[in-house]
Order: C-alpha cells, then sequence, then structure tokens
C-alpha cells in the first residue's frame, strides 16, 4: 500500500471516531420493546468511543418472525422452493436418482441440439455431464481455463451448495461449484442439487456456508434467484440479460 | 367531557364553519365543548420553513394557552400533528419539554377523538350522497390515522363511500410549498385531483381545510363538478 | 441547456435553484412523459405489494433492517477497520480515499498499473458521485457500461435519471434508434428484441475487458466480503473475467455479520422491484484463489469518505447513512414523479438525494431540494430502514436558515410570531386580510400570485370563528 493511501486510512478513520463522539438517537420502530432496547443501549456517555453496544438482540433474531416463510419440515420447504422457482420462471424437475438426472439433461441437449455443454468435476455433475453426446468443456485447472472456449458453449452445468426455500435462490461459490464464470456466462444454466440440500432460509444457507468454509471463504459466494432479468426497457421484464436465460434446476432423489 | 376546542388560523378566519359543525357533533354527544379566545396560529408556517426559533416562541405561547386542558381537539391533521409530534421535538432540551409532551399527549384530531378516545362511530349524521375520502398527509402518517374518518363516514346514514386509487397521494398543499414551488404543487392537485375525480362522487371529504383549499382551488380553476367538505360538516348534518 | 451540464455546473450560488425551477416547470408541462413514468411504475407498485404480503410482518421486518444498519453505522470505528482487516486477509488490497478526487487518482492509477486496454463496468452510483468515467475517458481509456439502463443512458450522453431504474423515462423507439444509430442494428419495437442486442454487442467486451469496475452495496465486517446486487448478471461477468477487479464503495456500507445480509438482501430487492431476492446477490472476499478455475488475480477495493464523515457528525441525520439505496422513496415520492429525475441535478435524486446532497454539495446552494416538498411523508413509510427522511428536509430548512437567514423572509416570519403573540393583534389582523381579500386578488401580489395562476380562491367568510363564538355565547 502506497505512503498517501495509508495516511488517507489514517485520516478517514479519525474522522469516523471523531464523528461519532455524540452518540445518535435510535430509529424511530414500530415495536416499543425494541425501541426502548435500543434506547437504552444507545446511552453511553459522550466521549466513550467504541462503546456503543446497539442491543444484546441480533438484528436477525429480531427479524426472523417477520421474514417470508422458509417451511418447518422437509415438505415445507420443497413446495415453498418450487413455488418460488416457478414464479421466478426457473425451469424445475425432480429425479428420483441421478441417472434419470442424467438422462433428463440428455434429452434436453439433444432436442435443442446443443453442440457444446460445459461443466465442473463433481458427484453430481460428473454422470450428467459424461452421459451427454455432444462436446464438453470441462472447467478445473485455473491454468487451463479457457474463458473463449467457455463463451462459446450452450450451457454451463453446475452444483450448488444449498437452494433456499424462502427465497428460491440456489447458492453457488467459486470454489465447490466451478468457479465464478461457468454459472453465469453460458446461455443456460443447470444446477444439479440432492433435495438434502434444501434449507429453509437465507440465514441457513449463509450459515452453512460460514461452517463449510470455516476461516478460508470461497473468493466468491453467489445466490442466484431465477434466471437473468431486466426491466430496463419501459420496466417491461426481459429474461436473459445477461446471465442465463435460462436457469434449469433438477433436484435428485426421492420424495421428502 | 370538558374539550378545548383547537381552532387552526386557517380555519378561524377562512372556514369557520367546520369550527362550528365540531362544535355541533360533540355538544350533540354531550359534551361541553369551550373556545380559549387567546389561541391564534400553531406555528407551522414558520417550523416548516426553518424558522425554528420563531416557531418555538408560538409553540410556547400555545403550551399557555391550553395549560390544564383535558382534551384538545382540532379539526385538521396538519395542525395537531404540529402540536402532537413537532411541539416535543422543537422543545425538546428545553424547560419546556415537559409541557409540551403533556400537551401532546391530551390534543387529537377530531376523528381519531370521536372513535379512539370517546368510542362513537355513529353519531348518528345522514347524510345522502356519494362520497370519497382524501387522506391528509399528516394525519395519515404523522397521526397514523386512517381508519377513524372511514368508520365514521359508514357508520353515515344514506352515504355511500368509494376509495379513489391515489388515496395515500398528497394534494400538494404542502403550506408555502404551494406558492414556493407552485408547479410542482399543481401537478400534484392535477394527480390527487385526477382520482378523486375519476370517483365521480358528489362530495370529497376530507380532515385537512388546507387540503380542501387545494382541491377546491384546483377543481374551479379547472371548472370540474366535485367539492370538498369537511368530515365534521357531513356528520353535523341532519339527524336521521 | 442539457441535464448533464447542470449536475456539473452550478458553482454560482442559485443557479443550482433557478436550473431546478426552470427545470421543474418546464417538466410538470410535458404530460406525457409524467404519465410515461407513472406507468411505468404502476407495475413496480404491484409487485412490491405482492411480495411484502409475504413476509410475516413487513413493519416488523423494517425494524429489523432499521437496527442492521443503525448499529453498523454507529459502531462504524470499529467495524470499518475489522472488515479492512478481514477483507485483507483475503487477498485484496484496501485504498481510502478522502474525497472524490483522491478516488479518481487511485482508480486511474490502478487502471495504469495494470496496463488495460479495455475497461468493463457494472452499475454502480459511487461512481457517478465521483464522475469516474469522465476521468477514465479523459486518460484515453474506453469505458463501457454493461447494465442495460446504464449502457442506454452512457449511449444518451446522459447521467442515470433514477439511481435505481437509470431509463426508465426512455421509450423503447428511442433506444431502437439509439441502438441503430451508435450499433448499427435494425430497429424494432420488442423490449427483448432490444436487450438481446445489447447482450450480443456486450459478450465480447466482458471476455476481452483487462479491467472490471463495480461498486458494492454491503461490507460485512464479520468476513471480510463484500455483497453486490444486481439482475442482470453483468456484475457477476464484470468481476468473473477480467484480470483485475476494482471495486468502489462509500465507507458507510459496512453492516456488522454475514447474518445481516438474511435480512437486509431480501428487503432491499422487495422494497426496490418488488422481488423476492434480486437475481444475484454475490460475496466476494477477493481475488481468484489458487484451487479456484478463474477469477481476477488482483482485487482492489477503494473506500471513499467524500462528506459521509460529515453526515456521521451530525447526529440528527446519522441515519442518513443507513441508505441502501433501493430507490424505494423515489418511486413513490409524487415529486420525482412530477418534476422527473434530471431535474435534481443530482447523483442521488428523489427524497434521499435531497437530504444527503446538501452534505455533498454544500447546503447553501441545495437546500432548495429540501424546499421543493410537500412533506407528505411518504418516503419515510416506504424507507425498508426507517430514515426519518421527509423530517430531514425540515432540518436541512433549519440548518439553512440557521447559517444564513434571508433578510426579508426572516423579518416576515418575526411579524408572523409578533402577530400570533397578540390575540388581539391576529384577530384585527385576520379581519383586515379578510375584509382585503377581494381586492387583493384583484392585483395578485407575489405569492398570491403563484397561488393564482393554477387555482382559484373562495370569499372570504364575513365573520371570523372566534367572532362566530362570542355571538353565540
Ligand atoms: S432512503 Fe430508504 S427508501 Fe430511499 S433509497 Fe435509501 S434505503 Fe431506499
Amino acid at each position: 500500500m502506497s505512503v498517501k493511501a495509508s495516511s488517507a486510512k489514517d485520516v478517514v478513520l479519525a474522522r469516523v471516531r471523531e464523528a461519532l463522539q455524540v452518540p445518535a438517537p435510535p430509529p424511530h420502530l414500530k415495536s416499543h420493546d425494541l425501541q426502548e432496547a435500543a434506547g437504552i443501549s444507545n446511552a453511553r456517555p459522550a466521549g466513550a468511543v467504541g462503546t456503543f453496544k446497539p442491543l444484546s438482540i441480533a438484528p436477525l433474531d429480531v427479524a426472523r418472525p417477520w421474514l417470508p416463510e422458509g417451511g418447518q419440515t422437509p415438505e415445507e420447504r420443497m413446495h415453498i422452493l418450487c413455488d418460488n422457482l416457478k414464479r421466478l420462471k426457473a425451469e424445475f424437475h425432480r429425479a428420483c436418482h441421478l441417472q434419470a438426472a442424467a438422462e433428463l439433461i440428455f434429452s434436453i441437449a439433444r432436442q435443442r441440439d446443443w453442440q457444446r455443454v460445459a461443466y465442473h468435476r463433481h458427484e453430481l455433475v460428473d454422470p450428467v455431464a459424461s452421459a451427454l453426446h455432444c462436446a464438453t468443456v470441462c472447467i478445473g485447472e485455473p491454468a487451463s481455463f479457457d474463458k473463449r472456449a467457455l463463451e462459446q458453449c450452450d450451457a454451463g452445468i453446475t452444483a450448488c451448495e444449498s437452494l433456499v426455500a424462502q427465497t428460491g435462490s440456489i447458492l453457488v461459490s467459486s470454489a465447490t461449484c466451478g468457479g465464478r464464470s461457468l454459472s453465469i456466462l453460458p446461455p443456460v444454466h443447470i444446477v444439479i442439487a440432492h433435495i438434502d440440500q434444501i434449507v429453509a432460509t437465507l440465514e441457513d444457507a449463509l450459515h452453512d456456508a460460514k461452517v463449510r468454509h470455516a476461516g478460508r471463504m470461497p473468493s466468491m459466494l453467489s445466490f442466484i434467484t431465477g434466471p437473468s432479468r431486466t426491466g430496463d426497457i419501459e420496466r417491461i421484464l426481459v429474461l436473459g440479460a445477461h446471465g442465463p436465460k435460462e436457469l434449469i434446476v433438477v433436484l435428485v432423489g426421492e420424495s421428502p | 367531557m370538558q374539550i378545548d376546542l383547537f381552532i387552526p388560523c386557517f380555519v378561524d378566519q377562512m372556514t369557520p364553519g367546520v369550527g362550528l359543525a365540531v362544535t355541533r357533533v360533540l355538544e350533540r354527544l354531550g359534551h361541553t365543548v369551550e373556545f380559549r379566545p387567546a389561541q391564534t396560529c400553531c406555528g407551522q408556517p414558520s417550523f416548516n420553513s426553518g424558522y425554528w426559533d420563531e416557531a418555538r416562541s408560538v409553540a410556547i405561547r400555545a403550551l399557555d394557552v391550553f395549560e390544564g386542558a383535558q382534551a384538545v381537539v382540532g379539526p385538521s391533521g396538519s395542525c395537531v400533528a404540529m402540536m402532537r409530534v413537532f411541539y416535543p421535538q422543537l422543545l425538546a432540551g428545553t424547560p419546556h419539554e415537559t409541557r409540551a409532551l403533556d400537551l401532546a399527549s391530551k390534543t387529537f384530531e377530531f376523528s381519531e377523538f370521536l372513535v379512539e378516545k370517546l368510542g362513537v362511530t355513529d353519531v348518528g349524521a345522514r347524510f345522502p350522497h356519494s362520497v370519497t375520502y382524501h387522506d391528509g398527509c399528516h394525519g395519515l402518517r404523522e397521526l397514523r390515522i386512517q381508519q377513524a374518518p372511514r368508520q365514521l363516514l359508514r357508520a353515515v346514514k344514506d352515504l355511500e363511500l368509494i376509495e379513489c386509487d391515489e388515496a395515500e397521494s398528497c394534494c400538494g398543499f404542502g403550506g408555502l410549498f404551494s406558492v414556493k414551488f407552485p408547479m410542482i404543487s399543481t401537478a400534484m392537485a392535477e394527480v390527487k385531483g385526477g382520482s378523486l375525480a375519476r370517483t365521480e362522487c358528489e362530495y370529497i371529504v376530507s380532515s385537512d381545510p388546507t387540503c380542501q383549499l387545494q382541491l377546491d382551488g384546483w377543481f374551479s380553476k379547472k371548472k370540474m363538478k366535485p367539492r370538498t367538505i369537511h368530515l365534521a360538516e357531513v356528520l353535523a348534518g341532519g339527524d336521521a | 441547456m442539457s441535464v448533464h451540464d447542470a449536475t456539473t455546473k452550478a458553482a454560482l450560488p442559485a443557479e443550482a435553484k433557478n436550473q431546478f425551477l426552470h427545470d421543474a416547470a418546464e417538466h410538470v408541462r410535458d404530460i406525457d412523459h409524467r404519465s410515461f413514468v407513472r406507468k411505468a411504475l404502476g407495475g413496480y407498485y404491484v409487485t412490491r405489494d405482492s411480495q411484502k404480503a409475504k413476509y410475516r410482518d413487513w413493519e416488523h421486518a423494517r425494524d429489523a433492517a432499521a437496527l442492521a444498519k443503525w448499529s453498523a453505522v454507529n459502531r462504524l470505528d470499529e467495524l470499518l477497520p475489522l472488515f479492512v482487516t478481514n477483507f485483507e486477509a483475503g487477498g485484496g488490497i484496501v485504498h481510502f480515499a478522502r474525497d472524490a478526487q483522491e478516488a479518481r487518482t487511485i482508480i486511474v492509477d490502478l487502471v495504469r498499473a495494470s496496463n488495460a486496454k479495455a475497461i468493463i463496468k457494472s452499475k454502480c452510483m459511487t461512481t457517478e458521485e465521483i464522475h469516474l468515467n469522465d476521468a477514465l475517458e479523459k486518460e484515453g481509456y474506453v469505458v463501457v457500461e454493461s447494465d442495460l439502463g446504464e449502457f442506454i443512458q452512457q449511449l444518451r450522453g446522459e447521467p442515470p435519471y433514477h439511481f435505481v431504474f437509470p431509463c426508465m423515462h426512455v421509450r423503447r423507439g428511442e433506444i431502437s434508434d439509439l441502438f441503430q444509430k451508435h450499433l448499427g442494428t435494425e430497429p424494432t419495437q420488442s423490449p427483448e428484441e432490444l436487450t438481446m442486442i445489447a447482450r450480443r454487442y456486450m459478450r465480447q467486451l466482458y471476455v476481452d475487458a483487462d479491467v472490471g469496475i463495480t461498486g458494492a452495496n454491503f461490507l460485512v465486517a464479520e468476513t471480510g466480503q463484500i455483497s453486490i446486487t444486481e439482475n442482470e448478471g453483468n456484475a457477476r461477468l464484470t468481476a468473473a473475467l477480467p484480470r483485475v477487479h476494482i471495486a468502489l464503495s462509500g465507507i458507510e456500507k459496512v453492516v456488522a455479520s454475514l447474518a445481516d445480509l438474511a435480512v437486509l438482501l431480501p428487503m432491499l430487492a422487495t422494497a426496490g422491484t418488488g422481488q423476492p431476492m434480486t437475481c444475484y446477490n454475490t460475496l466476494y472476499s477477493g481475488p481468484q484463489k489458487n484451487d479456484e478455475p478463474d477469477g481476477p488475480r488482483e482485487m482492489h477495493l477503494v473506500l471513499l469518505d467524500n462528506a459521509r464523515t460529515a453526515i456521521l457528525a451530525d447526529p440528527e441525520q446519522r441515519d442518513s447513512l443507513h441508505c441502501i439505496r433501493c430507490g424505494a422513496c423515489l418511486n413513490v415520492c409524487p415529486i420525482f414523479k412530477n418534476v422527473g429525475g434530471f431535474t435534481y441535478g443530482t447523483t442521488y435524486q428523489g427524497p434521499i438525494g435531497s437530504v444527503i446532497t446538501p452534505h455533498l454539495r454544500g447546503l447553501s446552494d441545495w437546500n432548495h431540494l429540501s424546499s421543493a416538498s410537500s412533506l407528505c411523508g411518504a418516503c419515510t413509510d416506504a424507507c425498508p430502514v426507517r430514515i426519518d427522511i421527509h423530517h430531514h428536509l425540515l432540518h436541512n430548512r433549519r440548518n439553512a436558515v440557521r447559517a444564513s437567514p434571508k433578510r426579508l423572509e426572516h423579518i416576515g416570519h418575526q411579524l408572523f410570531a409578533f402577530v400570533a403573540a397578540r390575540p388581539w393583534l391576529f384577530a384585527a389582523g385576520g379581519k383586515l386580510f379578510r375584509w382585503s381579500l377581494g381586492f387583493l386578488k384583484k392585483i395578485r401580489p407575489p405569492l398570491l400570485r403563484q397561488w393564482l395562476e393554477t387555482r382559484d380562491l373562495p370569499p372570504a367568510p364575513p365573520k371570523s370563528f372566534r367572532q362566530l363564538w362570542k355571538e353565540r355565547s
């Protein structure tokens, strides 16, 4: 880091400390209990920098009961997830075993005459990719990554870390789902997941990711919620702005 | 109950009938109504223009005027919001803060006073017309009054209440805003007035005389038919 | 005069205000435009309401979102250094910038050091705030905005009209003409086809670009990740394919923990566009790791102050730093809907822009935005993080008076307070006013004239309430 930048850092951090000398009132909340809790905790003596203790309760603990439902049981979660994916205009399939998933993707690929499909090494993805009759591009070693070749592919197949019932989101990471581009560059994104990967809420998905990658977060974690879209032209919805036009989710496993 | 009228300056000078209607309704319900002639204005024009020192002196005077009142009731969401919401802010940290909070706790807008405080929705009125209700922004968002006037209207005999599609939109009055930025203010009146007119109701009921000024002014200029009427005047109307 | 000029000019006092008055008057006359914008927002209200209904209690959820931002902003002294440490542990490099000039210099230097030929950019209002594209173009770099709306605005040579919906004021036919002129494509009236034209055009640019520039929506202190929210996938591509990723963010975007995002991400989407989540919500913790197949080799994060610490130092308005730039306050604002985005002449339009612009660019030149409001409060009700937006407009008005009261106006208010303190004088003044109103309407003094141009005034009643009351008893 340059000398200049580090001095800017010192200046900005000093301004921040200085600015926070005077406490700010808590926001106007609907909940009286919370308002009170926030008010009391905010009573810090002027000049006591760094002692701001907002609340004994985390915002998420406050919000949990009020956010959209994620489902209590596996059945409920499955139901909410399907409903959300449909609403998001994602294509959704169930396959009782991996073999069935492979056949499904095979027939989609043939039907659409895909020439080249990209994938990454993963126990759920390998059997699907190897059943394809078209050419395949395996995204793996950094040294062999070829963005131009990937750009030519008709579809990308990835695994995922979890599926979030609450929002219909799919969590992918650069460490476990074939890097950053595979799930965004090809015009079709196929996700092969196991039904056990469904979680109720974003909170669960974030928590699991933190535990899974303890101490070493992948350089990218991305929640994908439906196919790419834009409303920039007259606020009219168009799918496939820059990312995939289609998102195909295949859930493998017997009904929960 | 002993009730003190809070008659905003605009009502005093321009729409005194609204004050009389409020009195009639409250008296009909068996309450004693008082008017303290020392009252003048709540200070909102100065407050909204940023002249808080001047507004503060007016506010402190209002605290003196209404000293000892049991309940202060006014026929304007906007002016009541000034007393209830903004006096405590304006006087925070001054020796008058407690008195401001005290006055705030017993000041009510007319419709909320009837419904929330007196528990009355049917005041025995009859008004054989179709009406739509215009929410004044201060009543709606500073005082959170939305259902009370509608409950009162629904209980009026022979009255038909129709909601417009922009019920929560501002009419564009905004005090001095209406003359400092007349083009924006008028554009807002167009939107709200248009929506109200589309209901094809005979009357537009409001709880804020200054919203009425704006809407009637625009309708009249446009030679459009609907006219506004204050909620108190509807409720004071002919006993069923 | 083009609107873009208005954003960069306005150096002389009162110039920004006059421009505002002029543009507002022009704009409200354009009924077609106003109804076009209104119609475009119509769909938003429907999807927003149906998505809000999925929350078991949206109002309580707002409490939580407000607390998350309140507690983070008020602990910025602790969380900002923590974030920096954690982010740097992931291999990214942090640069602090005191102001816009410093941020521009840092980014231009980084671009130069990377030997970049082509730069791709995803939507980021903070780069608009510091006029980054102008700075890069002056150095001879070609910067392409990849977000569809921003791309359209770039081709039009205009700043964004709305900080979430940049080209919501542009009709499809105009976009078709624009693409025909700049990209040589066939005319079309289909939004779908127009989107595909941009998609096809942009694809090779992603692959060829050496540097990708993005913003950030949240900085997660606990894990040192930056979070980027988008719908099109352009930010994902911008941060995936180029060798170097540069992100620019205001320092106020810090949140304490990853769990806070479980509240803020869905609420940002619901308030902003009525979605359950936007399509892509991505966390970046640094450049490509050595066991990952792709990604940029370098990642730089520029953390910008640019008067944010001045807002932080004002406890009354500190909550305006809670803003997550969802745009909900614009979408419900009757002023925005009637005067349009350009009239503001600011980077951040609408109610929140009126609150913060005086801090960013000076109160005396920009207080008129705070005056140009009926204080209806629709913005405050819409804000997912419960910023006291419309009351801050009152605070700005008060601060402006404190800083430099206008003499005549001041005397007027003093006179008013004097009269209000004397009931007999008040009554007499009222009488005089009522008695002379008919005459006043004829001579139309200022203020009354502004009223009468578009609205009638009823005749004054013969007696005031206080007179009638006296007669009654
Ligand atoms: S002020 Fe609130 S409503 Fe407006 S953009 Fe910011 S977060 Fe959204």
